[in-house]
């Protein structure tokens, strides 16, 4: 596997770090080098990562809106076009007209909140390309830690600035430990 | 790189800066933390559970035969009447609902509110309040008799094209409840999804690997998919707080738009949502307290967890017994004869034993929790919370069964008497309840581990140095002795 391994080209380089503290500094390194094609694997979100990644705020809650607003529209053709048009209701004396619109708030209300969660719920996944069952990175045996208390900054070959030894040899610079390559098919 | 450190020292508030109590007791690592909770999967089933779902499983069944028998035979079962048309039904119904709320507040409220001890039980309470709406969903479905009819709940029009009133109570509280159930299934899934990563990548034999894998749908926890994740766990939360507050006063226009004697009041959506939260805290002290006890969870569900949470049922009960109390004012000071006569009757009718039982149970019993030693004694937090479960119980009951029974004309004045499918399915619906949530504990990490793991004290990356920590107690020598 090694000699047909070698011949590969690399999918990574990566390295662990100690704590959530050593990564949250490497990171910032890794942004002030100009690398664009990396990402940094922790078992829990760490506060201000994004910061040290030079990465913004993330811009689900736009798409959220707009899943919310669409359940709100469904909601208003759902209520009022069978209420006004199709079966007109006169309950209590009240007809369908301005006065009445409240009753029909709690159902509007609901469907926002409901298209919004199945498009935070699916929107989450989407973003964040799941689901992947395989991923290079689970080829690599140590990684198998990250959701238990290891720390790991991988940089992938497609970076423009990365070079097989010098991205392994920066991450050991910057106090990563265990710097390797990890390949395709690994 | 000095500078740097400097200037983020700087950010950090004074306050922060002091010494806090820590989340987790006696400095535990966070390998430590994910042996513990994502071991009880892992570990061998004990015979206690075997058991203990024998037990929960043939009361459950017996519940489902006893629906199954109401299906076949009609409505007739029940001890249900006119004047009595909703009786253990809604009172079950509306209990279920109830005790889901706690779990939406531990999961969304405490979130939007940073109370970060939330993180050691979110999970389990979520867990109870899926459960218990899917107890709940059970009763409207089932008491309308024809269960054939069930789908004219859904807003579709029937073959006649009759639409159904969007502008009716029962309309909202289809779509609440639905919702609601929805919205705590996706957001209890999201939640899990990295701590099915982790069992994922524990897993030893080939069918945990398969299951736990596709649970995982390929977790990585990168940043930049726990950048997204975060915003989206922020906005279901952010989303469920009004939901949960909505579900409850929903229910409550049930009875509050009607004009029935003590239904007809304003006072309802507030007194059922403050109820729900009560009876709720209840119901999760109820499971954790075992479940702490067995699974030695006792650094992570502190003492300190369970008497925040006392706290809680103390200020949520004292709203209820305010509620209880204004009821019976504006009884008296509206002077409305037939307001006043329902209350009178309430405690002092037919039925005063059910008015009694919850007035003790929910306004004299939690008093107990203003006492420190009270809130830190296993027997004092199991008795006040089973308490509350019963007192809440009977606070719907009291509110459905009395206001029905006797309402303005006292030729049409009757009385109800549950029959054993009543009981039983009542009780089966407790026993549907208990085995969804033993399975839970069984194969399910019943800790958001990943969430207690970002609140320790080395989560934060401006910690520094990295305490050492003292893992050398074994998991079995953990227990009260030094809780």
């Amino acid at each position: 596997m090694t000699a047909a391994a070698a011949k590969q080209e690399p999918f990574a380089a990566i390295a662990e770090f100690a704590s959530a503290a050593d990564l949250y500094h490497a990171a910032e390194k890794v942004r002030d080098k100009g690398y664009r094609f990396w990402d940094v694997h922790s078992p829990f979100p760490i506060h201000g990562m994004n910061k040290a990644m030079g990465l913004g705020k993330s811009y689900l809650g736009y798409i959220i809106f707009c899943g919310g607003f669409t359940g709100f529209a469904t909601a208003v053709c759902l209520e009022f076009i069978p209420s006004s048009f199709l079966y007109p209701l006169i309950v209590h004396g009240k007809p369908v007209s301005f006065f009445t619109v409240p009753a029909f708030f709690p159902v509007m209300f609901e469907l926002t909140v409901l298209f919004s969660a199945f498009t935070a719920f699916f929107g989450v996944f989407v973003l964040n390309r799941l689901p992947r069952f395989h991923h290079p990175l689970f080829g690599y045996p140590s990684f198998r830690r990250v959701t238990r208390d290891a720390f790991f900054l991988v940089i992938e070959a497609v970076d423009p600035r990365f070079s097989e030894a010098g991205t392994v040899d920066f991450l050991t610079e910057i106090g990563g430990k265990e710097a390797t390559l990890i390949y395709e098919n690994d | 790189m000095a500078e740097t450190q400097v200037s983020a020292e700087k950010m950090v508030p004074f306050v922060e800066r002091l010494p806090r109590r820590p989340l987790v007791e006696n400095n535990r690592s966070m390998a430590w933390i994910t042996d513990l909770i994502a071991g009880v999967p892992e570990s061998k089933t004990p015979l206690w559970w075997f058991i203990a779902i024998a037990i929960t499983g043939s009361i459950a069944a017996f519940g489902i035969f006893c629906i199954l028998y109401l299906l076949f035979t009609g409505v007739g079962v029940w001890g249900n009447n006119i004047p009595v048309g909703w009786a253990f039904d809604i009172t079950n119904f509306v209990f279920w609902i109830g005790i889901g709320h706690a779990g939406t507040l531990i999961s969304a409220i405490l979130l939007l509110t940073r109370q970060k001890w939330r993180t050691a039980v979110n999970r389990s309470a979520e867990a109870m309040t899926l459960f218990a709406v899917m107890c709940a969903a059970i009763f409207p479905g089932i008491h309308v008799g024809r269960i054939w009819m069930v789908w004219f709940l859904a807003p579709v029009p029937n073959p006649n094209w009759i639409w159904p009133n969007f502008r009716s109570p029962l309309m909202w509280d289809v779509f609440a409840v639905s919702t609601y159930f929805t919205v705590s299934v996706l957001f209890w899934f999201l939640g899990l999804v990295p701590d099915l990563g982790t069992l994922r990548d524990r897993a030893k034999s080939q069918v945990g690997k398969v299951v736990y894998g596709i649970l995982a749908l390929g977790w990585r926890g990168g940043n930049r998919q726990w950048r997204h994740y975060e915003m989206a766990y922020l906005i279901l939360a952010g989303l469920s707080t009004p939901l949960v507050l909505s579900v409850h006063s929903t229910v409550s226009f049930d009875f509050a738009t009607s004009v029935l004697p003590g239904w007809h009041t304003t006072i309802f959506p507030p007194y059922f949502v403050a109820g729900a939260i009560f009876g709720g805290f209840a119901m999760v002290l109820t499971l954790l307290i075992p479940a702490r006890s067995i699974y030695k969870l006792h650094d992570v569900i502190t003492w300190n967890h369970i008497d925040v949470m006392c706290k809680i049922i103390l200020l949520t009960g004292l709203i209820v017994c305010y509620a209880y109390s204004m009821e019976f004012f504006v009884a008296y000071y509206g002077a409305n004869p037939f307001e006043r006569f329902a209350f009178i009757n309430r405690y002092f009718g037919p039925y005063w034993w059910a008015s009694w039982s919850m007035f003790t149970c929910n306004c004299l019993m939690p008093q107990l929790f203003w006492v420190r030693a009270f809130r830190r004694n296993i027997i004092t937090v199991m008795f006040v919370s089973m308490c509350v479960n019963a007192g809440m119980w009977f606070e719907r009951f009291t509110i459905f069964v009395i206001s029905l029974h006797r309402d303005f004309l006292p030729s049409s004045w009757g009385m109800y008497y549950p029959t054993w499918v009543d009981v039983s399915t009542f009780v089966g619906t407790i026993g549907i309840f208990v085995t969804l949530f033993l399975l839970f504990v069984r194969f399910l990490p019943m800790v958001a581990i990943s969430e207690v793991r970002s609140v320790m004290p080395e989560a934060d990356p401006h910690h520094e140095p990295p305490v050492p920590h003292a893992d050398t107690t074994a998991i079995e020598d953990v227990g009260e002795a030094h809780a």
